[in-house]
């Protein structure tokens, strides 16, 4: 449960600022980055799509073997099915290419491709009945009749609806109409199956069915499939490989063990499963300090007292009774049972609070002990280069950066002059109008750190900042953004390089 | 009180709506030169009309052929034209939607007769003489807007991905096209061509307009011109009858066909 101490290339797109990225080092992450590249089925390499002046896919690339069950993972409008619809031919990229079976299909349109695509909302064809569906891709191939029957029924009970061929599809299930949909796929024996967000409009206990029958189909046919979906849940469960996407970049691509024990940034531990995500200083190797605590961990290679972001998933915190032996102190403050394990939030006595999971139930208001083993820590770099941005000289006391313009200390550089821009620590206050405030932006990502939350807010330029704050802010807030001018430092671009 | 006031009020209207159209209907069942003359019921104006025997039977009986050649290719082609021009509409995004589709609706609210002469100084300007052609031109032009109108709920209906989906099935876009696109919007279509068939054979102030001067006429021009020349001829109003039956049915057709899209769809 460590980062390894070379920077893996999964590791590298973490970084907000793609210049930080090394160029050359493929991003298929480590679980594919050493093997022959004759292999894969899908080479996507480097493609970058906008709409409009809205970037969807930054500089994503990604190979996929043949055979393998690889999820698409990330929140909505991470770039994820704008991905797959570039595969399956229905959007095209604006740089970059994709290769299938080592044949560049870039420009080759979708009925020329050897991909299939099960839709969100199914997109069966209304006015034809279930065996017409199905038989839809055959006949255009110019099937003989017998084979095309012989083909209908086969996927037909690989589905499970034997006997439906007259059925009209309108008259059926959802459920029933996504085996058609699935069907009317897979009958074209495609070398891809794709598949985006395919259970998202069924009930519960439905799309627990047909996970399971997914898993089995594709262990039946030996196809590859890559799916898309929001549902952590439903990647873990079903894929040899997950792709983690947020605003069109790839975060971390891996097995579902990897992805769970060794999330390479904040994000990909908040969104995979839950999880306490604290600010720590690495003293040493095999030495963190979080939560004001000396704790021994597993994570080694990190500089001397570097910042770090450590996690640490709810259900590897121990409690238990009050008791001298304990590590941290603290008082229960809520506890829900949820089904096989209970949830509890315990505030240290150090006012951090914790979501840990556990089979005991402690009541609230119960005086417990936790314990947290060495390699339950998962520490992460931080991101480098936090709050500097670059910025230009307004006047004798103003500098604009983030869009706008911000009161500083006088600095004696010239107007025009291109300066670095760090902000200072905690100092950044979120205001309720954009009006109040030098710049103007939109909480895009907030992360809870046990005593306060970190929010990352994008400006209307584009660029990022972190705030620390402990007021409650939502993702999409639009907020004004001021800064003290003592929090500003200002150094010109000539110099520093 | 209140109550028979606001019924006797609907009736009164409505009686003064259709007067007009009743008294024709009335008075074509019976044999008199002109209305408001009651000779006792008969079919005498239907059977002259259906042998021939009125005056200028003749011109009557070309004016009909005329108004429906005219009527079945306008609507054929101004169907053909307002579901591709729907299809295109429902493929752009935002601005320039909107502004196509405010375009499409003005020749809806233009006022025939500005339609009708400003097609004429076109024609006239680029040296076609009047006749079929330009009262068929014409008519697609001012049918093919209310196709548009009828193709573009189906096709807002109708789940954005079937298209693609027979694309990644293996079809060329024409045949995505023709194999999943059209019988989706058929329904529409056919509304459309009813709509855009009544229209045209509705139509007289543009056809005044575009017919030229070489004779052709067509039912409304020509009654037109018959009850100038000095009193209907009392065919006619058996004529007239008719085709507001046969408009009167195609319109009752799109109703019903309009409220079973909306429930098929529920």
């Amino acid at each position: 449960m460590s980062v390894k101490p070379n920077s893996t290339p999964a590791e590298s797109l973490s970084g907000k600022d793609c210049t930080q990225r090394p160029p050359d080092i493929p991003l298929g992450g480590n679980n594919i980055i050493n093997e022959d590249l004759g292999t894969y089925i899908i080479e996507i390499d480097h493609i970058s799509k906008w709409f409009g002046d809205k970037q969807v896919l930054d500089d994503v690339s990604l190979f996929v073997k043949k055979g393998e069950f690889v999820t698409i993972l990330g929140p909505s409008g991470c770039g994820k099915t704008t991905l797959l619809r570039i595969l399956a031919g229905l959007t095209m990229t604006d740089k970059g290419s994709v290769r299938m079976n080592g044949r560049d299909i870039t420009e080759i349109p979708p009925h020329k491709r050897p991909t299939n695509t099960v839709f969100q909302r199914y997109a069966l064809f209304p006015h034809l009945n279930v065996y017409d569906n199905i038989a839809f891709g055959l006949k255009l191939k110019k099937t003989p009749q017998e084979e095309i029957e012989k083909q209908v029924r086969r996927v037909l009970k690989i589905v499970g609806l034997t006997d439906y061929e007259e059925r009209d599809v309108e008259s059926l299930s959802g459920g029933q109409q996504q085996r058609v949909a699935i069907a009317r796929a897979i009958v074209n024996k495609p070398q891809v199956l794709l598949l985006d967000e395919p259970l998202a409009a069924l009930d519960l206990k439905m799309r627990q069915d047909m996970q399971m029958e997914l898993k089995q189909m594709h262990k039946q046919l030996g196809i590859t499939f890559i799916y898309v979906t929001h549902d952590q849940e439903e990647a873990l469960t079903l894929s040899d490989t997950i792709v983690v996407m947020n605003k069109g970049k790839v975060q971390q691509i891996g097995t579902p063990t990897d992805i769970y024990n060794e999330p390479v940034n904040p994000f990909v531990a908040d969104f995979i499963g839950d999880s306490n995500i604290l600010n720590g200083i690495m003293k040493s190797d095999f030495h963190v300090q979080t939560m004001y605590q000396d704790f021994e961990c597993v994570d080694k290679g990190f500089a001397p007292d570097e910042r770090v972001d450590v996690v640490i998933r709810p259900e590897d915190i121990y409690i238990m009774q009050r008791n001298d032996s304990a590590q941290i102190k603290g008082v229960v403050q809520s506890c829900i049972f949820k089904g096989v394990h209970y949830e509890m939030a315990v505030l240290t006595e150090k006012g951090y609070e914790l979501l840990i999971q556990d089979y005991n139930a402690f009541e609230a208001g119960s005086e417990v002990s936790l314990i947290i083993k060495p390699n339950d820590f998962h520490v992460m770099h931080k991101e480098q280069n936090i709050n500097v941005l670059k910025g230009v000289v307004e006047n004798s006391n103003h500098v604009s950066f983030l869009g706008g313009s911000f009161e500083c200390l006088p600095h004696g550089l010239e107007t025009g002059t291109e300066v670095s821009v760090r902000l200072t620590d905690r100092k950044i206050e979120l205001m309720d109008y954009t009006d109040e405030g030098g710049a103007a932006g939109c909480v895009s990502f907030i992360l809870y750190k046990g005593n306060h939350y970190q929010l990352t807010v994008t400006a209307d330029n584009g660029d990022e900042i972190q705030v620390y704050t402990n007021e409650v802010w939502d993702d999409g807030d639009i907020v004004g953004i001021r800064i003290l001018p003592e929090d500003i430092i200002i150094t010109p671009l000539k110099e520093k390089e | 009180m209140k109550k028979i006031l606001s019924k006797a009020y609907l009736y009164l209207l409505l009686l003064v709506i259709y007067a007009p159209i009743a008294i024709i209907i009335l008075y074509s069942f019976t044999d008199s030169k002109s209305i408001g003359q009651w000779k006792g019921f008969s079919f005498n104006l239907y059977t002259s009309l259906f042998r021939g025997e009125a005056q200028h039977a003749a011109t009557i009986s070309s004016a009909i052929t005329n108004t429906l050649i005219i009527a079945v290719i306008a609507a054929a082609i101004s169907t053909i034209l307002g579901s591709i021009a729907a299809v295109g509409i429902y493929n752009m995004r935002g601005k320039s939607r909107q502004a196509i589709q405010f375009t499409n609706n003005i020749p809806m609210i233009n006022p025939d007769i500005i339609t009708g002469i400003s097609l004429f100084l076109l024609f006239v300007s680029l040296g076609i003489s009047g006749g079929y052609v330009t009262v068929v031109l014409a008519h697609i032009t001012f049918c093919t807007p209310y196709v548009v109108l009828s193709v573009m709920p189906r096709l807002r209906q109708m789940n954005s991905n079937i298209y693609e989906a027979a694309l990644d099935l293996g079809a060329t876009p024409s045949q995505a096209f023709f194999k999943v696109l059209v019988p989706e919007i058929r329904p529409g279509m056919i509304s459309g061509f009813i709509l855009a068939f009544t229209l045209s054979i509705d139509d007289f102030a543009v056809t005044l307009f575009t017919k030229g001067s070489n004779g052709l006429e067509t039912l409304s021009t020509y009654i037109y011109a018959d009850a100038r020349k000095g009193g209907l001829t009392p065919e006619l109003r058996a004529l007239v009858s008719i085709i507001f039956f046969t408009v009167l049915i195609l319109l009752i057709i799109i109703n019903i066909r309009s409220s079973r899209m909306e429930k098929g769809n529920r």
